[in-house]
């Protein structure tokens, strides 16, 4: 079993398809959304950890992609710019899972392990240099 | 015993011996400090964080025709023009027109007289909008036109107060999440921000202005910069710890450079949610080391150097005097202290990493023989505190 993070975007004519429920059904993965959202354009996006064997996971992110749905492997939702980032640390007591955190704290650089990144938007807000941004 | 004018030469000739206010605590431990004082030349110190008392003048030079702008707007940030025809003072606060500001709390405060500080430092397009009532020597009463830095005559930043000796460490104490110019504080003090480079902060490595006068050479974000006068609200008489540092706010410094020779990195402009805007700034301050005891304070460490820790949804607001305890910055580091039996979060609004970075640039810089010292016109006062404004009923 192992977990991927993934990020969905769905184009206007697929975001009401109960994909998730097959994902689960038909491909015995375990779904964990952390952030999902239709726009006023009527396009998706959603950001969800995947549990389960590989190959399901790989043959579920194949019947995702026939329905048009884009997969970033790369880009997620929340985002850390780090030419932005002051390394003022601000954000650290603010990131309820250590996803943005401090390696050294001689150094007190900043850094950003974005599977454990739950999409709760705090560091939006709360980045006095906008550091942060998010896909949606 | 060394003087300035020696140090000048040695860093002239390139062989100054210069280390950062980090390196020296181990260097002064491992060779001692009477050796350490006749080898060490120079110790750097930095900061970077946000400094609201900060600001520019810029010079535009004369339009055809000519006019004696009264009003101004850069990127829609209203600048002072209440000085001559084509001078402005743009304030790292301002908020840009129509910000709909607190109305809808927090507000964002994305953009402000610190972003087009920011902007014109990193070389962008600015726009000018001027307004004036027009004169026979300036009959011109309106502008639109677009610039670069590289078009003023001059753009001058002039800090009223900057590097704040020492400062507070802020707490929320109340049910409600609270916003702040240190950020967003948590309720019943889940979390703690403070605000120094601790061992690296220029007025933490020489506490009672041995070195650091009015005159004093600085590296204001990459351009050699001044102390103009004592910062703003500089109040010495303080409370002190047996080694003369400060155990709270204290000294401040006023300082002036060329923005035009400022690097962007350490220019940056700051938006506090629900707060309002700020300019974060890099500065490093060479300590000259003249004497054995200005050597020893420049190796002051983390875990010597305390802070106030203040509420800062009722005592500080209400001025009440309360300070709930003193933490150190090696505590702070860590990123979590122990108060009351809780456990608090603790991050910070200065960045160490890069004070860190900008005390190694001006050691090489002095190194390199790029960077002299300058001896101050006047020492900084020594003896003062800070006047509250008392709200009187009728005029004196």
């Amino acid at each position: 079993m192992i977990t991927r993070k993934l990020f969905f975007r769905f184009p206007k004519s697929e975001i009401e398809k109960p994909i998730v429920y097959h994902l689960v059904k038909d491909y015995d993965l375990i779904i964990n959304i952390f952030r999902a959202r239709v726009t006023d354009n009527k396009e998706g996006y959603m950001v969800l950890d995947v549990t389960g064997e590989e190959e399901s996971i790989e043959r579920g992110v194949e019947f995702v992609r026939a329905f048009g749905v884009a997969i970033d492997p790369i880009n997620k939702g929340v985002r850390w710019i780090e030419d932005r980032c002051t390394h003022c640390t601000n954000c650290i007591a603010h990131c309820p899972t250590n996803a943005l955190h401090i390696d050294d704290r001689k150094t007190m650089r900043v850094t950003f392990t974005e599977e454990l990144c739950v999409e709760c938007l705090n560091c939006l807000s709360n980045c006095p240099y906008g550091a942060c941004t998010s896909a949606f | 015993m060394k003087t300035y004018e020696e140090i000048n030469r040695k860093i002239e000739t390139g062989k100054a011996v210069v280390l950062t206010a980090e390196e020296i605590i181990d260097y002064v431990d491992r060779k001692g400090l009477d050796a350490a004082a006749k080898e060490v030349d120079v110790v750097t110190t930095a900061t970077f964080g946000p400094m609201c008392s900060s600001g520019c003048f810029l010079n535009f030079g004369h339009s055809k025709p000519k006019m004696r702008i009264s009003e101004a707007w850069l990127d829609d940030v209203p600048a002072y023009s209440g000085i001559a025809a084509v001078d402005v003072f743009l304030g790292a606060t301002q908020l840009r027109y129509n910000d709909p500001a607190n109305m809808n709390y927090p507000g964002r405060f994305e953009f402000g007289g610190a972003h087009v500080i920011e902007k014109l430092v990193a070389g962008e397009t600015v726009q000018l909008f001027g307004l004036s009532y027009g004169t026979d020597d300036y009959p011109r009463r309106e502008i639109r036109t677009w610039f670069t830095i590289d078009d003023l005559n001059q753009a001058i930043m002039v800090n009223p107060r900057n590097c704040y000796q020492n400062y507070n460490v802020a707490v929320n104490c109340s049910s409600r999440r609270i916003h702040t110019y240190l950020g967003i504080l948590e309720p019943y003090m889940r979390n703690a921000t403070y605000c120094s480079a601790g061992q690296l902060s220029p007025l933490l490595n020489d506490p009672l202005y041995e070195t650091v006068g009015v005159g004093t050479a600085v590296w204001l974000a990459g351009a050699r910069g001044h102390v103009y006068a004592e910062g703003t609200q500089h109040a010495p008489t303080c409370d002190r710890s047996p080694n003369g540092v400060p155990r709270e706010g204290a000294g401040t410094l006023a300082l002036t450079g060329d923005m035009k020779q400022m690097d962007p990195e350490f220019v940056r402009g700051v938006s506090l949610p629900g707060y309002g805007v700020s300019l974060s700034l890099g500065v490093g301050v060479p300590i000259p080391i003249l004497n054995e005891q200005i050597l020893k304070r420049t190796t002051v460490r983390d875990k010597d150097i305390v802070a106030p820790l203040i509420d800062y949804s009722h005592d500080y607001p209400e001025k009440t005097g309360r300070v709930l305890g003193q933490v150190s910055y090696a505590a702070l580091k860590t990123g979590e202290i122990t108060f009351d039996g809780r456990t608090v979060r603790v991050s910070a609004m200065s960045s160490y990493g890069k004070a860190l970075a900008i005390a190694e640039r001006l050691k090489d810089e002095i190194r390199r023989g790029d960077f002299l010292l300058a001896q101050p016109l006047a020492p900084l006062p020594r003896q003062q505190s800070m006047k509250g404004l008392k709200i009187t009923e009728e005029p004196k």
